[in-house]
């Protein structure tokens, strides 16, 4: 049960207009588990986690070839809908974005569109749960009624992350959900998503090589748009078999 | 002759220009480096002050002269028509005092009475006097001025500061001129506007304010208004009918085109849509208003008969649609800026979360905007409110107190039009005609203040 | 705390989120419809706009001419005015048209025809001969086949835009017949032919009758309102109540009179003795026979009687197929051309008098109150000085106030309250504009000052493109200090630092190197600006430039009008040429706006700069 496969992605290859971005990655993605994905700038780990849930299809130039099968099936497939699958695929991303609502709504928003409460009473349970499980319900449990935006940078991102938790998502994709935080909040986010892979399989893309070591259990490097290796964490940190790796994780370039 | 004196004064100025340069020259000995200023600032501070000095003598002469002049020939006129025991009307005054100007200025005068043309003879007798003293005056200013300034010229002379000054007072004077606009309009209309109320209406303002009879001009007595017919609130409703039917048109337009366009359409879409827009935009109103007129009023006319209602040939609909189609750019283009100021972040932020593009639109993206909508159609309001051309062309003259936007109705910008073109005495007839375009310029004004102050604090949230 | 968060996302998959799902995709259709259908009205709107526009300008493209043979054998008072030297002064020579006219129809002509004959030409066509004639004085004596305009109905009906005659059918063979001691003549035809007719005119005024009946009930409505009104106003005054009095009794009036037309008519329709005779309200019923032409007066059972338009050469039974029974369904008493002019035109047409030009005087002439007369010169040369004016002063002025504001104004509460002002200036409704220069330009502000009467400014004449011009600048001044301060802003400040590094005034960084790369986006504003005033009317209707101008104005001091305005007086007549003459006028406008932005859109192309 343990190394379970979750996502299963067979020569991807992502275009944007006549750019090649992504060229023929394979990677399987596995359940309660946090996977990270690292690489230089431009190297297409972004492009490639906004595949999982096709958010590039909200981007008209973005053109996707090859499988990704989310417990088997293919979510690029034709029966399949984009906004089912992103509810079943949340994601949290780079800069934190809550929306200029109160903090109760940001975190109801998910599971009033999908129906996820029968009743107000629900909802509110599913709210103080994503809250509790962003670790961020005793910092905003009294003003609930605030603004999300009022909140410092840090508790925006949980509070982000309280927003996808509270959609019942299987998977979880943070784009570099730490890169707008301090170091504190920074910590704090990072020992978050260390819980929230009891829950969901989590994939992070990270420019932080530390951070990488610290939270996950498998790490892929990426490099030009393609992926060059792919491991136990452990195993790329101490032991990378590609060279472009070894140069990459002992600061070469990057 | 006079614009021989502009011409000339222009050719001291440069005479000036010139001759200041040499002396600048001269007086640093070969080596230019002592001069404090280059030679040609030297020239320059010397013209400026010759064309300011002369332009400015030559403007305010012909314009005391021309005043003189006038008032003169008046004087003269009354005694031609006191010898001749003649008693004539302003106007008719007026039409000979100026058949009199053309006669000496070689235009076709309407007619050649003796009292024409002895007016002509006394007109072409000041007018010799007035171009002497004006064309002297004005040389001998500029001379003056060129004079003192090249005086001036010397090694030490700061003449680039100098110049410079002046200049920067005219950069100074040209942004003025925006704000004496404002002032202007508020002085001018305030004057009128208490004319109307203390000496035309006697201090009634609540009549003008609720009365519900407006014909101001039937039952003047020796400049005295009847308060009774100067209630202004049928043209209050008027335009509030027109502005509102016309806010019902543009606002759902305006603001789905908005938002198809900037969430909806593809590139190709957008490449069309807009610049259509923007052509709907680019319109005169004067050809919506014969659109309104020639189109749509019979057309609404024919469809109500067909339906059995009976429809004004020009009801408040015909001019309150068009106003609509006319506004719709405005909205959708505002609304569309406001709807793309919604950074990227918050709709990637809903579509990660598994929201459809129309849950994005109306929970986050719309609530988002809602400011700048908000101001959009404050904006909007306030332009069909001063519209006036669509409603002198399609709309009602007659002030009618109605809900049923069937019947004609007329609104303030049609009775300011009426009252200042129509066959009527400008001195009676301004008065109610300023007060209501004062009326105007305060709402008009009111609904921008709030509109601006709206969007700028919006712009800020999000810059 | 019954829910459980993992457990929740088994309900992804479930049916119910499918359902729902689909539920969602069809809320998001919805909106994009409503996007679609709203671009879509608005096109149409445009659609529409433009072919009532394109549609009515057609009708101007050309007009219409008569050929007539004039002698050119002057009276004393024509030649002493085609031998002044003064070329403002002009003769009409529409006697000598007349004379001609007459040589173009056969028989004798009481009063009452001859105007009808005359009435075929422009007012304005001797003229036009007169002109003619003072520009090459050899013609005098001489005979001359002379081009003369056609009047503005006879024009509309040439282009079929009042109805045309049309072949009514066929219907054997007739015989003609002298009535003793009357004009009449009598025609031999088919019964069936004949009840078919009576039956067409007894439906047309059936149809007539119906819409009197209508028109009736319009008025019985304004009556019960009016009766409502008045049973409400019980503590009006009594102005109130009489005004509502005679408002009842003109529309109790109006509705009897309608059902007493409507009735009579009903009557008519009815009408079954043995002797139809047609009015001026019945279609009109015109044969044509044997060189001539004849309009039908009435039916019998057996016989038509009709009276010559045109005089017929015999009275011979023609061959069948030899004559034809033409009907015009628009009643004469609904029409200002006669059938006697009908078939005048018929005649001439047929003979080659009549043909068609390009019509250039509408670019060529000014303004007339014929509307086969009017033109745009005048307001083209109005427009033109108004513009000059406007640019000439709102260009310096808004590029000088952009610099300083830029580039100069330090920032404080006076340099905010500019600010402010200009973006509130933009939106003040133009007519307010017109209101200013009216009273600051044309009749002046007077003060009273310690008992003297003070006068500020008053010096523009009415009506005059100055003062249009001035009222213009001041709207359009807003517009340019705008875009000015954005191309202005635009400049990187790198330049800026690199001109001042290098010792140049603040002055000379602004004119030298900040100025030119600004000018082409001041230049695109500018333009736009200028298109704006261009078409804009209200504030100049407060100036007065919506007199009747004949003549193009010389100089802007003298009294003109614009486009716009000449659109807008245009649409205030009630001849129908002059519908389409606007629409032409508007064309005309908006080639010159639609120019003006291309080269607007053009410049910000070719000069575009990304910094």
């Amino acid at each position: 049960m343990d190394s379970r496969i979750k996502i299963a992605s067979k020569n991807v290859n992502v275009y944007y207009g006549t750019t090649h971005a992504i060229k023929n990655v394979s990677l399987d993605i596995e359940d309660r588990a946090v996977t990270a994905f690292i690489g230089p700038s431009g190297c297409g780990k972004s492009t490639f986690l906004r595949c999982l849930n096709r958010m590039n299809d909200t981007i008209d130039i973005c053109r996707v070839t090859g499988d990704i099968a989310l417990d088997g099936t293919d979510i690029y497939g034709r029966e399949v809908d984009p906004v089912q699958l992103r509810a079943r695929v949340g994601m949290v991303f780079q800069k934190p974005n809550p929306f200029p609502k109160s903090i109760f709504d940001n975190v109801a928003y998910g599971p009033r569109i999908h129906g996820l409460a029968q009743n107000k009473a629900d909802l509110d349970a599913i709210v103080e749960q994503s809250l509790r499980r962003a670790a961020i319900w005793d910092e905003v449990k009294d003003r609930l009624d605030e603004p999300g935006t009022g909140l410092s940078g840090g508790q925006q991102q949980r509070l982000c992350i309280a927003r996808a938790v509270a959609t019942a998502p299987e998977v979880l994709l943070m784009d570099e959900p730490c890169s707008a935080l301090d170091p504190i909040a920074t910590a704090q986010v990072e020992e978050l998503i260390d819980e929230l892979r009891q829950s969901y399989s989590v994939v992070i893309v990270t420019h932080s090589m530390q951070q990488a070591a610290r939270v996950s259990q498998k790490t892929a490097f990426f490099h030009l748009g393609d992926m060059l290796e792919y491991d136990e964490t452990s195993k790329i940190f101490t032991n990378p078999e590609n060279e472009k790796t070894q140069q990459y994780i002992t600061g070469r370039f990057g | 002759m006079l614009p021989f004196v502009v011409l000339a004064i222009m050719v001291i100025a440069i005479i000036a220009f010139q001759l200041c340069r040499s002396k600048a020259v001269a007086s640093a000995g070969g080596t230019l480096a002592l001069l404090h200023s280059r030679p040609s600032y030297h020239g320059v501070y010397s013209l400026l002050w010759v064309l300011i000095i002369g332009l400015g003598v030559f403007i305010a002469l012909d314009l005391i002269g021309f005043a003189i002049v006038d008032s003169l020939m008046r004087g003269e006129l009354d005694n031609l028509l006191a010898s001749t025991g003649e008693t004539l009307r302003q106007i008719e005054k007026d039409l000979r005092i100026s058949d009199a100007i053309k006669i000496v200025r070689g235009g076709l005068a309407s007619s050649e009475g003796p009292i024409r043309l002895e007016l002509a003879d006394y007109f072409a007798g000041l007018e010799r006097w007035r171009i002497g003293v004006v064309a002297v005056g004005s040389l001998a200013a500029a001379g003056g001025a060129f004079y003192v300034t090249y005086q001036q010229v010397a090694v030490g002379f700061r003449a680039r500061n100098r110049s410079e000054r002046i200049l920067r007072s005219i950069l100074w004077t040209a942004a003025a001129i925006a704000v004496l606009t404002t002032i202007g309009i508020v002085l001018s209309l305030i004057g009128e506007t208490m004319h109307f109320f203390f000496t035309q209406i006697d201090g009634r303002f609540d009549a003008f304010f609720f009365g519900t009879t407006w014909s101001p001009l039937s039952g003047v007595h020796s400049g005295v208004m009847d308060p009774t017919k100067v209630g202004a609130i049928p043209l209050f409703a008027g335009t509030l009918m027109i502005t509102m039917i016309a806010m019902l048109v543009a606002v759902p337009i305006g603001l789905f085109a908005a938002i198809y366009l900037s969430d909806f359409a593809s590139a190709s879409a957008r490449a069309w849509a807009k610049p259509m827009l923007e052509v709907l935009a680019g319109v005169p109103t004067v050809v919506y208003g014969f659109f309104a007129a020639i189109t749509v009023a019979p057309f609404i006319r024919d469809f109500g008969e067909a339906v059995g209602l009976s429809v004004a040939s020009e009801s408040a609909l015909a001019a309150g649609i068009v106003m609509g189609i006319m506004i719709i750019p405005f909205i959708s283009s505002l609304s569309d800026d406001v709807i793309n100021a919604v950074p990227q972040s918050l709709r990637d932020g809903s579509y990660g979360l598994g929201a459809t593009k129309a849950e994005t639109i109306r929970k986050v993206i719309l609530p988002a905007a809602l400011p700048g909508i908000v101001s959009a159609v404050l904006l909007g309001m306030s332009r069909a409110i001063g519209e006036t051309m669509i409603v002198v062309m399609a709309a009602g003259q007659g002030a009618n107190l109605t809900w049923n936007p069937l019947e004609a109705v007329t609104t303030v910008t049609v009775q300011i039009v009426m009252l200042l073109t129509g066959d009527t005495d400008m001195a009676t007839a301004s008065g109610p005609a300023f007060t209501l375009g004062f009326t105007l310029f305060c709402v008009t004004l009111l609904l921008n203040v709030v509109a601006l102050r709206i969007v700028r604090s919006y712009r800020e949230m999000y810059d | 705390m019954t829910i459980e968060l993992t457990e929740l996302s088994a309900q992804h998959t479930s049916d119910a989120a499918a359902r729902r799902a689909r539920s969602r995709h069809w809320a998001e259709f919805r909106l994009k419809a409503y996007g679609i259908i709203a671009i879509s009205l608005a096109a149409a709107a445009l659609v529409i706009l433009a072919s009532t526009i394109v549609v009515r300008t057609v009708g101007t493209v050309y007009e219409y001419y008569i050929s007539i043979d004039v002698e050119l054998d002057l009276r004393e008072r024509d030649l002493a005015r085609i031998n002044d030297p003064d070329p403002r002064i002009r003769a009409d020579l529409r006697s000598v048209i007349r004379d001609g006219l007459r040589g173009t129809v056969e028989g004798d002509l009481g009063r009452a025809e001859r105007r009808q004959l005359f009435a075929l030409t422009s007012g304005d066509a001797g003229f036009e001969l007169g002109d003619l004639v003072k520009a090459d004085r050899q013609l005098l004596g001489e005979t001359l086949r002379f081009r003369a305009l056609l009047d503005d109905e006879v024009q509309l009906y040439l282009k079929g835009k009042i109805g045309e005659l049309h072949d009514a059918g066929s219907f054997g063979t007739v015989t003609p017949r002298k009535i003793e001691g009357s004009d009449e003549i009598e025609l031999g035809l088919s019964p069936l032919a004949l009840a078919e007719g009576r039956a067409m005119l007894q439906e047309a005024r059936a149809a007539a009758a119906k819409l009197e009946r209508a028109e009736a009930s319009r008025q019985a409505a304004a009556v019960a309102q009016t009766e409502a009104d008045i049973a409400e106003a019980t503590d009006a005054s009594q102005e109130e109540k009489k005004r509502l009095e005679d408002l009842l009794s003109r529309f109790t009036t109006a509705r009897d009179a309608a059902n007493a037309r409507a009735d009579a008519l009903l009557r008519k329709a009815t009408d079954r003795s043995a002797y139809f005779r047609l009015t001026s309200g019945d279609p009109s019923i015109i044969l044509r026979l044997n060189g001539g032409w004849l309009k039908v007066t009435a039916l019998s059972q057996e016989r038509l009687a009709g009276i010559e338009l045109d005089p017929l050469d015999s009275l011979d039974p023609p061959d069948e197929g030899d004559w034809q029974a033409l009907l015009f369904d628009r009643p004469e008493s609904e029409r200002n051309i006669s059938d006697r002019q009908l078939v005048w035109l018929e005649n001439l047409e047929r003979s080659g008098t009549l043909d068609r030009a390009f019509n250039w005087r509408i670019l060529s002439q000014s303004d007339s109150s014929n509307a086969e007369l009017a033109g745009i010169w005048g307001a083209l040369v109005g427009s033109f000085w108004t513009m000059m004016v406007t640019f000439l002063i709102a260009f310096p002025v808004g590029v000088l106030a952009a610099i300083y504001l830029e580039e100069f104004a330090p920032k404080n509460r006076v340099t905010d309250l500019i600010e402010v002002n200009i973006n509130n200036l933009a939106a003040v409704p133009s007519i307010v504009f017109g209101l200013l220069g009216l009273l600051l330009f044309v009749s002046g502000l007077k003060f009273n000052v310690f008992g003297m009467e003070i006068m500020i400014g008053g010096f523009v004449p009415r009506s005059s493109p100055m003062a249009g011009g001035m009222v213009l600048a001041l709207m359009t001044l807003p517009t340019i200090i705008i875009a000015a301060r954005a191309s202005i802003r635009a400049v990187p400040p790198s330049i800026r630092d690199a001109a001042l590094a290098i010792g140049a005034s603040k002055l000379q960084t602004a004119t030298h190197h900040v100025l030119p790369l600004a000018m082409p986006g001041i230049m695109t504003g500018t333009i736009i600006g200028m298109a704006q005033a261009l078409g804009e009317t209200a504030p100049l209707l407060m100036v007065g430039m919506n007199s009747f101008i004949q003549e193009p104005p010389a100089s802007p001091l003298e009294p003109g009008n614009v486009l716009p305005t000449l659109i807008y007086q245009w649409n205030n007549h009630s001849e129908r040429l002059f519908d389409d003459k606007t629409a032409a006028a508007i064309s005309i406008l908006l080639i010159f706006l639609v120019a003006m932005n291309a080269l607007a859109v053009l410049l910000r192309k070719r000069f575009e700069r990304r910094w």
